[in-house]
Order: C-alpha cells, then sequence, then structure tokens
C-alpha cells in the first residue's frame, strides 16, 4: 500500500526550464539522508536515522509517530531550528547547514511560519501587535503592517479582538492570533507543532478547517506534527516516523479512514 | 569560519539575495520595551526599587557632604561648635574629616555593589519567565542583537526612572534632617544648589550605568537562547 505512494524521486539537478508538472511538484523541503545523532556523556543518541523524503509546494502534510520516534527531531530539522548531523535539508532548495545566523533569520521571518502547541503569543503584545511583529522584522512600515495584520485576523475570525491581549482570549482564539501570526509574511511553509494538541474536541477541530482553509485558499504548504487523528482527515499525505526513520508514507485516499467520520461534533 | 559562499546557492525563489535583512527598528524597540515593563509591573518594580535605593542612598550622602562642607566654609564660631556636637565634625582636625570621608566612600561602592547584584538578580529571572517568549521571536525571525537591543532598553529605562526617583529621595531626606540639626537658613544657597545639580548628574551617570551594566550578563543569556526552546511544552 505504502510502496505505491512514494514519488520516484527527480534528479537533483533539475533543468534550468521546468515543465508546468514539475513546477506544481515543486519540492518546498527535501531532506537528504538525515541523521540526528545525540551525544550524552558516553552514550550516543541516534534520533534519526537516515530519513529522505519531499514535501511539495501546497501540500498539506502530518507527520506522525510516538513519542521519542525522532518526529520532533525531523520537525525542527525543517524547521530550520535545529541542524543535521549528517546528510542535507534544503527547504526551498536551499541547504540549510549553509545558512548563516542572518540568512536563518530570514528564512525563519519570511519563509516560514510557525505555529505552536503552547500557542506562544507573547504575553505583553495585542493580537494585532503578535500579528505585525514578524512583519516589523521583515522591514514591513507600521501602516502596511496595520492593515495586513487586521486583515489576517478577520480571516481567522477575530477581526473584532485586535486589541486583546493573549490572556483574555480563550484557548481556540489564542491559536487563531498564531494562525494569522504565521501567515504574517506569506510564508511558503507553515509548521505546526501539535497545534490541536492543547485544544478541546470542537475547537481543534475549528483550528484544523482554518489551517485547510488557508492550504487551499493560499496555496501555503502546511506541514504538522500531532497525534491527533482528526488532523489526518485533513492531511493529503501522512508520513510515519518510527525509530527515527519513515516507516511509511499514505496518501489520504490510501487512509482507512474516511473523511467526514471524523470531527462530526463540528456539523 | 566565515566560508564563502556562491550566491547562487543563496537564491530564494522570490527575493534574490539575502543578507541583513532583518530589522527592528528603534522606536519599535522601545515601544516592546515600554509595553513589557507595563505589563510586568510587578517584577518591573521590584528592579526599580533596588536602583531606587542605591541612588538615593548614594544622593543622600553626596548631599550630606556637600552641606557639610557648605557649613565648614562659612567659617563661624557657632556653627563650627555645633559641627562637632551634631555631625561630630572637628573642622580643626583634618584627618578626621579625611577619616570619615574613606568611611563613607566605602559605604559607597558596596550599597553600589550589592544594589549592582540585586538588579543583576531580578534582569535574570525575568529572563528565565521569558525564555518561551524569546524563542519564540527567534522563531519570528529576531537576531541575536534584537534580543540584546530590547533586555538593554528595558534595563536603561528602568534605570533612569529609578535614579530619577531615587534622587529626590535622597536629597530631601538628608536636606530635612541637616535643616532641623542646623536651621534651613544657616546653608548659604548659591553654592549648595550648583553643587547639588553635580550631585544629581553623579546620580543620573551612576544609576543608568549601574542597570546597563547589570542587564548584560542577562541579555546576553537571552541572547543565545536557542529558538527550539519556543517549542518545549513546559516551561
Amino acid at each position: 500500500m505504502a510502496k505505491n505512494n512514494q514519488k520516484t524521486v527527480q534528479s537533483d539537478n533539475q533543468p534550468a526550464t521546468q515543465t508546468a508538472a514539475e513546477q506544481i511538484n515543486h519540492a518546498i523541503v527535501r531532506s537528504r539522508n538525515v541523521k540526528k545523532i545525540y551525544t550524552m556523556g558516553a552514550e550516543t543518541v541516534e534520533a534519526l536515522r537516515g530519513v529522505t523524503l519531499e514535501i511539495y509546494q501546497g501540500e498539506y502534510i502530518s507527520i506522525m509517530g510516538p513519542s521519542g520516534s525522532g518526529k520532533s527531531t525531523f520537525f525542527n530539522m525543517i524547521g530550520g531550528l535545529d541542524k543535521p548531523s549528517e546528510g542535507q535539508v534544503f527547504i526551498d532548495e536551499v541547504d540549510i547547514a549553509q545558512l548563516d545566523a542572518y540568512e536563518l533569520a530570514w528564512l525563519r521571518c519570511r519563509k516560514i511560519g510557525y505555529i505552536f502547541q503552547t500557542f506562544n503569543l507573547i504575553p505583553v503584545m495585542s493580537a494585532l501587535e503578535n500579528v505585525t511583529l514578524p512583519m516589523v522584522f521583515g522591514g514591513m512600515t507600521s501602516d502596511e503592517a496595520r492593515d495586513k495584520g487586521a486583515e489576517l485576523l478577520g480571516k481567522v475570525g477575530l477581526g473584532t479582538r485586535l486589541q486583546h491581549r493573549p490572556f483574555e482570549l480563550s484557548g481556540g482564539q489564542q491559536q487563531r492570533v498564531a494562525i494569522a501570526r504565521s501567515l504574517a509574511n506569506d510564508p511558503a511553509i507553515i509548521l505546526a507543532d501539535e497545534p490541536t494538541g492543547n485544544l478541546d474536541l470542537k475547537t481543534g477541530t475549528e483550528i484544523i478547517e482554518i489551517l485547510k482553509k488557508m492550504n487551499k485558499e493560499m496555496g501555503v504548504t502546511i506541514i504538522t506534527a500531532t497525534h491527533d487523528h482528526k488532523m489526518l482527515a485533513a492531511s493529503d499525505r501522512v508520513i510515519w516516523i518510527r525509530d527515527g526513520q519513515v516507516e511509511r508514507i499514505e496518501r489520504r485516499e490510501d487512509l482507512q479512514i474516511q473523511v467526514g467520520t471524523i470531527g462530526g461534533e463540528a456539523e | 569560519m566565515a566560508q564563502p559562499k556562491e550566491p547562487d546557492k543563496l537564491l530564494f525563489t522570490d527575493r534574490g539575495r539575502i543578507g541583513k535583512q532583518v530589522v527592528l527598528p528603534w522606536n519599535k524597540s522601545i515601544e516592546i520595551c515600554v509595553g513589557s515593563i507595563k505589563t510586568r509591573l510587578g517584577r518591573s518594580i521590584v528592579t526599580l526599587l533596588g536602583i531606587v535605593l542605591a541612588i538615593a542612598f548614594l544622593m543622600s550622602i553626596l548631599t550630606n557632604r556637600v552641606m557639610i562642607d557648605n557649613l565648614v566654609a562659612q567659617n563661624d564660631e557657632n556653627i563650627t561648635l555645633l559641627l562637632q556636637v551634631k555631625a561630630g565634625v572637628d573642622v580643626h582636625d583634618a584627618t578626621s574629616v579625611e577619616h570619615k570621608r574613606q568611611q563613607d566612600m566605602w559605604l559607597l561602592t558596596l550599597s553600589m555593589l550589592v544594589a549592582l547584584v540585586g538588579i543583576v538578580n531580578s534582569m535574570l529571572m525575568s529572563v528565565t519567565e521569558r525564555f518561551r517568549e524569546i524563542g519564540t521571536m527567534k522563531c519570528l525571525g529576531a537576531l541575536d542583537a534584537f534580543i540584546v537591543r530590547l533586555f538593554f532598553i528595558e534595563s536603561t529605562i528602568q534605570g533612569v526612572v529609578g535614579t530619577l526617583i531615587g534622587i529626590p529621595i535622597g536629597f530631601m531626606l538628608t536636606y530635612v534632617r541637616m535643616g532641623i540639626s542646623f536651621g534651613f537658613g544657616t546653608f548659604d544657597y548659591a553654592p549648595l544648589l550648583g553643587w547639588t545639580a553635580i550631585n544629581i548628574a553623579i546620580c543620573l551617570v551612576i544609576g543608568t550605568f549601574l542597570a546597563v551594566v547589570a542587564a548584560w550578563w542577562p541579555a546576553r543569556t537571552a541572547a543565545q537562547m536557542q529558538p527550539v526552546e519556543a517549542m518545549r511544552v513546559e516551561e
């Protein structure tokens, strides 16, 4: 079942002129034989043991796996938060191991949007200020940033709560602010680490729906690390990681669970 | 460490060459810091109090010295007698005056050190409290330099405000005490005002300096945080 899902790896040196089909399948994230070895005293732990995969532009990907599987390590790596011990990670065709501190910051600012399990809004800032912060880092003027921030918050359904501080918002609302913030600089990728982990079933479903909507409407690639089986229905592909390796990759069509049978409470 | 890079390897699809393109304007930095101080008023007040106390003490000692010098300079028999009785200053014994000064300096140095340790401690705690916040900012693209700058600005604001509060407290305490002992009319006010202006300047410099020096270590600690920290669920 899994075999026919793995796309044949295209040659690394793509010709300068790409066909339309190749552009559609443009690999936004590529990892090649990625290994990560941690040294703890005398012991070495191999958290990742050679992960090779490609994630294409506009995909909605879920990375699943038990804790300790290396899922988080891999996730951090494709987010530019960690560097591999061996192998390479390309984000938008750039080898992240070659980037210096400035370039990494730029990558995080402009190319990647982060969503966290614990929302991680800056507590001293209003919803709008939280959303505009990455735009400020990105060099946008205050006026532009304010307009765009308000628009993004409107998109996630918080158009009337621009000036609320994080502690005045519910968990679901905070996560919506975080989604708006992750979209601030029109990133190519959104990385969501257990985005529904701290939310109840109904709110979690709403968050997944918003993510799916952004994925469809804005074409942003979404990569989530999750335990949440609600997420499977929204995903284009699900990557299962176990013992530091890709165990299998499933397409939504092949998943056992049918779309619609999950998250029924939202209806 | 700096390896030459081929520029074409750094081509991102739509934006060309990347470099120092991540920015945090000064006005925005200050806005963030003011917001942070306001929201965390409790913590800010603790830091502030350390500076207020240190500067009040400094100002009090400086004022005391200036006022006594002021009285000595008048060279009046009655005042000299009062000085010996009420302040233990023997005008005719130069070594005892000098000795008292050295004692004051020693006390001053010690109290400034204690204040410094207090402020460092308080700033370090505020860094620890904000681990996730700092990590998040880094995920959003903040450079180490932004984090350092934010902590320095915050600390400087606290230093200046604390100093501005500490100066009048220290001055009034000493002025009133001396005034009651010697009579407010006894002083020669023209030079006293001049010296007080100089004392205020000294306090401002030392107060701000204390705050900035105290911020250095905590700010560095904060800047070296890895963005992965933001991902940690438990604080």
